[in-house]
């Protein structure tokens, strides 16, 4: 379709209004992150450091176990991603191959677990915890995670089986494979780019998790990076604000990493597979 | 996330091709097992276990035992007048952040969808704030935000257009201050999302829209919208539950203030559960924000459906 040359302009203006507005945020989040504190003070902040230094993540690395919680974030979400993922790609499977009563209520699930308020199960999750022993560390966190990941997981694994062909299985079948053999050596590695992208998203949403770490961690040596971010920012709301932006910077860093990588795959597995027919 | 459309789909391949071997059998049971034993121990038994802690009056660190309060929980809420401030404050906050976020991601899917340049780095770049920890979110805009250094101040500064004032501590600019933070931060998933839904539309029927000679907004309204409802209706009904229930951000932004006016439920919810210790109530305050919400979506989507019929 040929689109007239002003609409055409009209449409690049419109894009780059978007980029600006999704960017500049991110850049001044970035900017501030390599100001010198004689810089930050000043009353007309400038886009670019004049004068760019490490200053701000060295005295944020100073002040906070960075190094540390990076360490329980990365415990945290490889393992909430791992277990999960294990967890779901066999129901994933079943559940996607049959169409059944189960089948059903697993979406379902995975809608009524978007709608209820974290509140409501953290409270109940905080005690049974609290009575396993497992409140303030790691292992009882990574228990949440996996149980709060496996709806979403299941969902984008489920997307991925329907996405492979039947077809393919049956014919293995009628070449005399077995159940099992038909798995292991059709399905799975079919299945295999489908797994590594949902235990990737599973590792962004566990690294980026707060609320139920806030709840969760109180001692300082085991909280995640995004609790221990909040440190930076005083019980009155002060902040100090170069090493606040740099350790905001490094926590993002990891997550956009695999986004990058992964983009594709991950926003095709949640959105393509279940829209198209 | 376009649950309409996915659940339509399974139906309509129920009839289609039959079961493969490999997933027949009791063999079947083995393999759900392993996800659905932690889904029903720690994630509907809590909630069932939240649900039961709303009619008593659980206290945290308290020694004596817990008690059967029935509806006690719930008449107080009733006239907890910050409560429902606060709740009040939670649905102008989720729709205040859902609608524009719709109509600005609408838009922009809508150009990711057209042949321009720039596509896929446009693509991968409108990704970016869903790949980012709220809290770093939250962090960000506060130092856009920052009453002296941040830059929102300084550009308007530029700009001629006064002093610049603290966004986030002002009484009548912290609500709508955090309601941009929001959209920003939510825009990837409804794009991607509508997207999705756009790229499901048929070329071809647009294309001979636009031979019978009509214009680019009716083509929007006879073409477009008709494929895109579906998706649209299920993405702002989830949307509307996710903001309304939102936490991280605002409490990173304002942590409620100034004066409670950004106080969103779920903070108010999480004060009086981990800093008064009081279960039951916060857990009530929890079983009242399903309730409401549920209500509110059944009837958005009821609404929405039987408006659509005209079209």
């Amino acid at each position: 379709m040929r689109t007239r040359p002003a609409a055409r302009a009209g449409q690049y203006a419109a894009l780059l209004a978007y980029l600006v507005f999704l960017a500049f945020p991110f850049l001044w989040l970035v900017s501030v992150a390599f100001k010198p504190a004689r810089e930050l003070g000043s009353l007309h902040p400038t886009w670019i450091p004049k004068d760019p230094t490490l200053a701000g993540f060295r005295q944020a690395f100073d002040e906070q176990p960075l190094l540390h919680a990076a360490f329980n974030s990365l415990v945290a979400a490889v393992s909430a991603a791992v277990i999960a993922v294990v967890l779901a790609t066999p129901m994933a499977y079943v559940v996607a191959r049959r169409r059944t009563r189960l089948a059903r209520a697993v979406s379902a699930w995975v809608v009524v677990s978007q709608a209820f308020p974290f509140v409501l199960v953290i409270i109940p999750l905080f005690l049974v915890l609290k009575n396993l022993r497992l409140i303030d560390s790691v292992p009882g966190l990574v228990l949440v995670y996996v149980v709060w990941a496996l709806p979403f997981a299941l969902w984008m694994l489920v997307g991925y089986v329907r996405a492979l062909p039947v077809e393919l299985e049956e014919a293995a079948a009628i070449d005399g494979a077995g159940r099992l053999r038909t798995l292991v050596s059709v399905t799975a590695p079919l299945l295999a780019p489908g797994i590594v992208a949902t235990g990737l998203f599973a590792f962004v949403t566990a690294w980026n998790e707060f609320f139920f770490a806030l709840v969760l961690l109180k001692s300082p040596e085991k909280q995640t990076l995004p609790v221990v971010l909040t440190h930076f920012i005083g019980s009155e709301g002060v902040a100090d604000l170069g090493p606040l932006a740099a350790a905001a910077t490094l926590a993002t860093l990891p997550s956009l990493v695999v986004f990058a990588l992964v983009q594709r795959r991950i926003t095709g597995g949640l959105l393509a597979g279940a829209v198209k027919g | 996330m376009s649950l309409a459309t996915e659940k339509r789909r399974t139906v309509r391949r129920t009839s289609g091709t039959g079961p493969p071997r490999a997933a027949t059998g009791p063999g079947a049971w083995f393999l759900v097992l392993p996800a659905l034993i932690p889904i029903l121990v720690l994630s509907v038994g809590p909630l069932l276990y939240g649900i039961l802690l709303a009619f008593t009056d659980a206290q945290s660190g308290r020694t004596a035992p817990t008690r059967w309060t029935g509806a006690l929980n719930f008449s107080d809420l009733l006239h907890d007048t910050l409560f429902w401030e606060s709740f009040r404050i939670g649905l102008l906050w989720a729709v205040g952040v859902t609608v524009p976020q719709f109509l600005l991601a609408l838009g922009l899917a809508l150009l990711l969808n057209q042949d321009l340049r720039l596509r896929r780095t446009a693509r991968a770049l409108a990704i970016v704030p869903w790949a980012m920890p709220e809290i770093v979110v939250g962090v960000m805009w506060r130092l856009v935000y920052d009453p002296d250094a941040g830059i929102l101040n300084e550009t308007l500064r530029d700009l001629g257009l006064g002093d610049g004032r603290d966004w986030l501590s002002g009484l009548a600019t912290a609500l709508p201050a955090v309601i941009v933070v929001g959209v920003w931060a939510g825009m990837p998933q409804t794009t991607v999302a509508l997207l999705a839904g756009l790229q499901n539309t048929p070329r071809e029927l647009h294309e001979a829209a636009a031979v019978d000679g009509a214009g680019a907004w009716r083509r929007f309204r006879t073409v477009t919208w008709p494929a895109l409802r579906p998706v649209a209706l299920a993405i702002t009904a989830l949307n509307l539950i996710w903001n309304f229930n939102s936490f991280a951000l605002v409490y990173v932004l304002t942590n409620g203030g100034p004066g409670g006016r950004t106080r969103l439920p779920m903070l108010f919810a999480y004060e009086e559960a981990f800093r008064y210790g009081q279960f039951g109530y916060a857990a009530a305050m929890g079983c009242v924000m399903v309730a409401v919400i549920s209500v509110l979506l059944a009837l958005f989507l009821v609404g929405r459906i039987r408006g659509g019929d005209d079209t």
